[in-house]
């Protein structure tokens, strides 16, 4: 009787095309939303992850890893102090305003690594090298501030020079990087000369970054630095976290989100429940036909499930292929705020799920109401 | 007049069946006997209304019973659970129905399957068996038509199919003749009953056609939801 369900079903074009319909665009909505809201809140972590340090001390005020409280310089002394720290640097991140050789400006985040060791320098190198860093003036500038740049006429190569703050700056290499939340670009540069282009301040230290030795695990090493007053050590997970919740909790980035979410639930109940009530309904007589001819609510209730569960199934496919590949093609030109982990399918599947049984059951009612006696109606 | 041996099919003792509560209750059997053979076309006849349909539910099964009692091939359906009902019906009853209830997104073959499906047999097997009683019926070459490309008395022919297919021992019909033309109810009726009827099978038909009063071995006479009189057709003169 399957195969009778799935021909009843398919056979019935116009409402299962409807049925498909609202179940891929439902399904299109929450995975293209959570994506956006996926990809949004990488963005909100993107110094995590260009930077890759293990362990993360901050100012004990600071709450997520954008808001800089600068520190004294101390501060590093101080966490190399703590038994079981491998290493611990210093780490410029700031704002700065660049020149560009037409006279405009670009916000920039100045980073400024460890003069020594260079820990937190970029992975992807894509022109250039990054030992030349140590050369005067030198500053390593992302893939996101090219395009920027191109985007205005302007060509950046390696040996390119302009302003940071009216000080010269030298771009001897360029790399890939996580683009930030507010896109500025991410301009490398050793820490020292970071202090040179930075407005001078009594304090400039925005973050210790440290490692654990062999046989310490970060939490552990995190814990202990914790003891230290005025500062707090995260974990580069602990921290990215923070920052996406610290976001999640203070602007209006998930409302909005999460509004058109719910939106996409409720038009999928809607449109699939209704269009599947109407589906049973029309088919009300035959059911009860199938009944008298000796159906059992078992079979009726499979055929019932099948139907429902193959328009989830089939529009679900349809509304998650499309947005990833959407995902995939937007994604091959740049790094726009598109990021679908597992989870997000496995949450927009849970949801179609619900729908499904939701249609089905409200079509279950009908069926095992119906006395089979109305055939004869 | 068929030589069939006179054998009970389907015993309906003194039901009483009524519809809703309180002020909107309906009697609509008022204490109904009557009796079934094997290998004869019973007609059950009389005024809209006065409990055929009710009659044929209760046969079945579709319906329970308030008072008496109904004994189909011997057994009794108020001791059977509705599970069990459904897998009785499924396996001895076929169905007529005025409106034919055809699938309509189903072809002639595949509506004609349905009760080997429901059987549990194989799609081809059963697609197979309803396409032969499908050319018996003079279908052939219909198979794969859909009931709206279909004519009323060939979407009766697919429904009579399907009532057979699974050589079911009672053949029930409601008014199969009252959504067809004279011409084409004359020629279904030929056909039900030449394919239908068998010595161990038994063929009840409800209908207020008068013109097809004599296809019938015996015509049971309702009236305000009693069985009033059971005739031969020659005897029974319609008023
Ligand atoms: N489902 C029902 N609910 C309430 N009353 C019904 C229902 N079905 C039939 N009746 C009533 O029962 C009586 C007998 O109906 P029915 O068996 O359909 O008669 P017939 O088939 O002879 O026209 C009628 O008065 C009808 O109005
Ligand atoms: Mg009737």
């Amino acid at each position: 009787m399957f195969g009778v369900a799935l021909k009843m079903l398919f056979r019935d074009r116009a409402k299962y095309a409807m049925l498909v319909c609202g179940l891929a665009f439902c399904s299109l909505l929450m995975t293209q939303q959570t994506s956006v809201f996926c990809g949004l809140m990488m963005w909100t972590t993107a110094t995590i992850r260009n930077i890759g340090a293990p362990v993360w001390v901050m100012d004990a005020k600071v709450e997520q890893v954008n808001e800089v409280i600068p520190m004294r310089r101390i501060e590093v002394e101080r966490v190399r102090s703590v038994p079981g720290v491998q290493w611990a640097v210093p780490l410029y991140l700031g704002i700065e305003q660049a020149r560009l050789g037409d006279g405009s400006f670009q916000n920039i985040q100045l980073t400024g690594l460890d003069t020594g060791t260079l820990v937190g320098r970029p992975m992807k190198i894509t022109a250039g090298r990054i030992e030349d860093l140590r050369l005067p003036d030198a500053v390593i500038i992302d893939q996101v501030g090219v395009e920027k740049f191109r985007s205005r006429g302007i060509t950046l190569e390696v040996g390119t020079t302009f302003e940071i703050n009216d000080k010269a700056a030298r771009v001897v290499a360029i790399c890939q990087s996580s683009r930030s939340f507010l896109g500025q670009p991410y301009v490398f540069t050793t820490y020292d000369r970071a202090m040179e282009y930075a407005k001078p301040q009594r304090k400039q230290l925005s973050f210790v970054l440290a490692e654990p030795q062999p046989g310490v695990s970060p939490e552990e090493l995190v814990s202990r630095i914790n003891l230290l007053r005025g500062v707090r050590a995260h974990t580069a997970d602990a921290l990215f976290w923070d920052t996406i919740w610290w976001y999640i909790r203070n602007t209006g980035i998930p409302i909005s989100f999460g509004t058109v979410v719910i939106l996409g639930v409720i038009v999928g109940i809607a449109i699939a429940g209704q269009t599947f009530y109407l589906f049973i309904y029309d088919n009300l007589r035959y059911l009860a036909a199938l009944k008298a001819m000796g159906a059992r609510m078992t079979t009726l209730t499979a055929m019932v499930l099948l139907q429902a569960f193959s328009v989830g199934f089939i529009g679900y496919g349809l509304g998650v292929g499309l947005t990833a590949w959407f995902g995939n093609a937007v994604l091959a030109k740049g790094q726009p705020p598109f990021f679908m982990p597992w989870q997000v399918p496995v949450f927009v599947a849970v949801v179609i799920v619900f729908i499904c049984s939701f249609s089905a059951v409200i079509g279950l009612i009908k069926v095992a109401r119906l006395e089979p006696a109305v055939v004869f109606k | 007049m068929s030589a069939a041996p006179v054998e009970t099919a389907v015993r309906v003792n003194g039901v009483v069946k009524s519809y809703g509560r309180g002020e909107t209750r309906t009697l609509a059997l008022k204490g109904a006997s009557l009796e079934a053979r094997f290998g004869e076309l019973l007609m059950i006849v009389g005024p809209s209304g006065c409990g055929k349909t009710t009659l044929l539910s209760v046969i079945c099964g579709t319906l329970d019973v308030d008072e008496g009692a109904i004994e189909v091939f011997g057994h009794d359906l108020a001791g059977m659970s509705t599970g069990a009902i459904t897998k009785f019906r499924g396996e001895n009853v076929g169905f007529i129905f005025q409106q034919f209830n055809l699938i309509p997104t189903l072809t002639a073959v595949e509506n004609a399957s349905v009760p080997l499906l429901l059987r549990g047999e194989p799609t081809r097997r059963a697609e197979a068996r309803a396409a032969a009683v499908l050319g018996h019926m003079g279908l052939g070459g219909r198979e794969r038509s859909y009931p709206r490309e279909l004519s009323g008395g060939q979407q009766q022919r697919v429904a009579i199919s399907r009532a057979l297919v699974h050589e079911p021992r009672l053949i029930i019909c409601d008014e199969p003749t009252a959504s067809l033309d004279a011409a084409t109810g004359q020629r279904t009726m030929e056909l039900l009953k030449e394919s239908a009827l068998r010595p161990d099978r038994c063929v009840i038909v409800v209908t207020h056609d008068s013109r097809i009063f004599h296809f019938a071995d015996r015509i049971a006479e309702m009236e305000d939801g009693r069985v009033v009189g059971v005739h031969l057709p020659k005897d029974f003169h319609h008023v």
